[in-house]
């Protein structure tokens, strides 16, 4: 038996209506670089939540041994006390703050009360040299690229007493060299003695740096790799990320598919603050009545981007390209434009951008198209909009006794009925959903697979954005592939298969050039 | 029976953030009728009490609109100061009719709502900082505007919609002799009772005609013998009002404009489309956006709502004061924020009823009121304010938390 620094044991985690993580077992040697690799929403971020102590102590199921002996964390600062330190992906860098203030921040250097900042700046400077950086201390962290503010939180996580690093997508936002970099310094840290778990897209990049790689696949651990055996390939994980038996069902559905009535050509969307970076780059889409399209592409492909930017600018500047419907050119400048011209589109994330929480099912189904229930002086007939609401509960099975209910106490699928309502009764011709069963059971997945399907017969053009491949392959009947804000590749369903989606989908900015 | 007293009980339970701060309006009024022996409810005291504070609960009809949205106005006070200082210097410096100067308040309201609904929604800058540097801004203009000094009087018809009384507008009725030496006959004023009458029978219309439209749409509506019982209620209580005013001074013209103004913005909040984005963009921004909702314009008019709001209050409270002082109007924007927030508006938006922003308001007016009358030193009175606000918004933020808990 090896040294394990780590042992989770059947972890489970539930959430209200969906189980997360069905019992997934972890076992990380000392002083390895150990990857963990999933589609998205398999459950990777949620295990290294349970693991820091985000979700504390009691909120899940199964035990977590920590160097030999049995951890129960409530809280971030207990599993940083014990050397468990998180990066996430989103860096939590603040940054007006210099180098050194950030690395301290929360662990300040302190004498008789004060911060000694030649202490501090002189402390920092060292951790600095430790990851590969020569900044000044003091200059503040805004002012440096992406590469070097990942090396700062990893100085940040040293200062801490790290045993255990634990990287979510470290380079995700990097280029190749910084990502060449970080990936040399992890070699580093782990002949140091540092152990890192490191999660990743990447597959190329988890064959180079990892010793072991275990997958998770629907909130299950499949397997641990010993990348340094022999049978270790690229290909093997993704048979093992993708390789799940089809046991969700989808409703069966005779494709009727008409004419070409939406097309997006060109598109092209910068970042709305970084503006040398390209989010979308010239991509072009189109869609047929009765067709159901999927868009593949892996987490900061540029999905949700390129579709909020179709839908009335809402992400993204200096927009450039053509949006047509009926073969005629249409204003989408802003979303009442995007309304008006019949697209509509459900957001991945209801919560935040789809529901006004606190306010009843009625609302938030009128919500995008109160004028169709209001007269000359704008006076919204209450009756009306009663009426048309309670159609729309009975008819698409949202689960709760009147539509006066508050939206905040339904469940993610009931939720997720109240966004499609809304968007229904705004009468679109091009519907765009972005992941429309993120968080939802089964069974409320099954009944917004039928209530697509009843779209597409209707001659609706339907656009699907899923990380779930699965989904994608049983819904739609073309699929197109992003990665790195391009369109990679385009398959009719009956040519797809998750593992040549798979490999469309990391295409990488310069494989794609030079397979050209 | 039990039926209805279950129906009953289901009104009050179903809603208690809404429904209990008319519980505690009602408890505090019947606690102070106790504690000053019955001198509040005294008819004479009520239209003072609405004379009063009618300016904060007309400015109050617009903040609460303001934070439902998610902002705040600071400069209610400063501005009042202002709309009433051009309309001082309109009529009583340059001499020109009293209702040039009732009209011009009313225009410097809408103009300087404007002017905050410019940097708010057009510029982005957020309300707090808008409306902090226009409480400087209006304050200063006011000093200039009147030139450091204080002018009165207003001429008498200016004042009338702030202070006069209806009796013997359409004449008076012999009710009874009084008792005394010699025999005076004792009258009622006609038109405060027409009014009266008038009140409750637009009650009874509008309460009908919503009943038959909501079963002609097949919804629930309440059993018919609560439903005249709420009937009866009301006209009961509003006709005694109606008549404890008619047997004093008669109908303060400024209850009509107060009314009509609940009226307006009771409609406007819940039905128009306009209210609708009010409640959309407070209750979640980024989903208002998505949804189509123009939220720049939404929040411009909102603070051009606003500022008429505050240029009426204006036109009412000059006529009151008699006069414009540079002074005038300092810390109004405290009183009206807090009757929005003790009224159960929700300090993150998305949360507040008109309604609940006038009973807030009558809330504290009865309470200065009350302690007023209880000889209570003027000193306590902003401290026992101050602790009802803050209980008030622990009840908003308990509440919120309990529903997320059962979430």
């Amino acid at each position: 038996m090896t040294d394990a620094i780590l042992e989770m044991r059947g972890i489970t985690k539930d959430f209200p209506g969906v189980k997360v993580l069905k019992g997934v077992n972890l076992s990380v040697a000392r002083g390895e670089i150990h990857a963990i690799c999933g589609e998205n929403g398999a459950g990777k971020s949620t295990l290294m939540k349970v693991l820091s102590g985000v979700y504390p102590h009691g909120s899940y199921g199964g035990d977590i041994l920590f160097d030999g002996q049995e951890v129960s964390f409530s809280s971030i600062r207990d599993s940083e006390q014990q050397g468990i330190v998180i990066i996430h992906q989103e860096l939590a860098l603040v940054p007006f703050l210099s180098v050194a203030e950030n690395i301290f921040l929360g662990n300040e250097r302190v004498r008789g009360g004060l911060i000694d900042w030649n202490q501090a700046n002189h402390e920092a400077a060292e951790y600095m040299a430790r990851v590969g950086l020569s900044e000044n201390p003091t200059t503040p962290v805004g002012q440096l690229g992406v590469g070097k503010q990942q090396l700062i939180e990893i100085a940040k996580a040293m200062t801490k007493d790290v045993k255990l690093l634990i990287l979510d997508e470290p380079t995700a936002a990097l280029n190749d060299t910084d990502s060449e970099h970080l990936l040399g310094l992890l070699r580093e840290l782990r002949d140091q003695g540092i152990t890192c778990i490191i999660i990743s897209h990447k597959l190329g990049e988890i064959e180079a740096v990892a010793d072991s790689t275990t997958i998770i696949r629907d909130g299950e651990s499949i397997e641990t790799i010993d990348m340094h055996g022999a049978d270790a390939s690229q290909d093997r994980i993704i048979r093992g990320m993708v390789g799940r038996s089809l046991d969700h069902r989808f409703p069966d559905r005779t494709p009727q598919i008409g004419e070409e009535i939406f097309r997006v050509e060109n598109w092209t969307v910068r970042h709305p603050t970084q503006a040398d970076r390209l989010v979308v780059d010239d991509a072009t889409i189109s869609v047929r009545a009765g067709e159901i399209v999927g868009i593949a592409g892996l987490m900061g492909a540029g999905r949700t981007e390129f579709m909020m930017s179709v839908f009335g600018q809402s992400y993204g500047r200096d927009i450039s390209g053509r949006v047509l419907l009926h073969g005629k050119e249409i204003r989408t400048r802003t979303v009442k434009d995007a309304i008006a011209n019949g697209i509509a589109y459900v957001s991945e994330d209801r919560k935040h951008y789809g529901l006004n929480l606190i306010s009843d099912i009625r609302t938030n189904i009128t919500a995008a198209a109160l004028d169709k229930l209001s007269d000359w002086a704008s006076f919204v007939n209450g009756n009306e909009e009663i009426k048309v609401s309670e159609e729309y509960r009975r008819a698409m099975n949202i689960k709760t006794p009147t539509v006066m209910q508050t939206v905040g106490n339904l469940s993610g699928g009931n939720q997720q009925k109240v966004v499609l309502s809304k968007w229904l009764f705004s009468d679109p011709e091009v519907l765009i959903l972005d992941e429309p069963t993120r968080g939802i059971d089964v069974g409320a997945k099954y009944e917004i697979y039928e209530i697509i399907n009843q779209l597409a017969a209707q001659g609706k053009a339907i656009i699907v954005v899923s990380s779930e491949l699965p989904e994608l392959l049983g819904m739609s009947d073309r699929i197109y592939t992003l990665a790195y804000g391009r369109i990679t590749g385009q398959l009719p369903v009956e040519e797809a298969t998750q593992e040549n989606l798979m490999s469309l989908m990391t295409i990488e900015k310069n494989q794609k050039e030079a397979a050209a | 029976m039990s039926n209805v007293l279950a129906e009953t009980k289901d009104l009050f339970t179903r809603n208690l953030r809404t429904s209990g701060i008319y519980i505690a309006f009602v408890a505090i009024v019947l606690l102070f009728t106790v504690l000053t022996g019955g001198l509040l409810l005294n008819p004479e005291n009520i239209t003072n009490l609405v004379l009063q504070n009618a300016h904060i609960l007309i400015m109050a009809l617009g903040m609460i609109m303001i934070i439902v949205a998610g902002h705040i106005d600071l400069s209610v006070g400063s501005v009042l100061a202002f709309a009433s200082a051009v309309s001082a210097v309109l009529v009583i410096r340059e001499g020109m009719p009293w209702w040039v100067g009732l009209l011009g308040a009313v225009i410097v309201g809408v103009l300087v709502g404007a002017w905050h609904g410019f940097w708010v929604a057009y510029v982005g800058i957020p309300a707090f900082i808008v409306t902090l540097a226009g409480m400087l801004l209006f304050r200063g203009l006011t000093l200039v505007v009147l030139q450091n000094v204080s002018l009165s009087p207003f001429p008498s018809e200016y004042k009338t919609i702030a202070t006069d009384f209806s009796r013997g507008l359409f004449g008076e009725i012999v009710v009874g002799q009084s008792t005394g030496l010699k025999a005076v006959p004792v009258t009622v004023d006609v038109f405060t009772l027409v009014i009266g009458v008038l009140a409750v029978g637009a009650f009874i219309l509008s309460q009908v005609r919503s009943r038959r439209a909501r079963v002609g749409y097949n919804q629930k509506v309440e059993s018919n013998v609560l439903f005249i019982l709420k009937l009866v209620v009301v006209a009961v209580v509003v006709m005694a009002f109606a008549w404890a005013l008619a047997y004093n001074r008669g109908f303060p013209y400024v209850l009509i404009v107060l009314g009509v103004l609940v009226l307006v913005y009771q409609l406007v909040t819940n039905r128009t489309v306009f209210g609708r984005h009010v409640y959309a963009v407070g209750g979640n921004l980024a989903a208002a956006q998505l949804s189509g909702v123009n939220v720049a314009r939404v929040n411009f008019w909102l603070f051009v709502h606003m500022g008429l709001l505050t240029g009426i209050a204006a036109a009412v409270f000059s006529g009151r004061s008699n006069g414009a002082q540079p002074n005038m109007g300092n810390s109004f924007e405290l009183d009206v924020i807090a009757a929005c927030f003790i009224g159960g508006a929700s300090t993150t938006g998305g949360i507040g009823r008109v309604t609940g922003a006038l009973v807030g308001g009558l809330v504290m007016a009865v309470m200065s009121n009350g302690m007023s009358l209880m000889g209570v030193p003027q000193s306590l009175q902003p401290i026992v304010k101050g602790l009802v606000l803050l209980i008030a918004v622990a009840f908003d933020i308990y509440n919120k938390r309990r529903a997320g808990a059962a979430r």
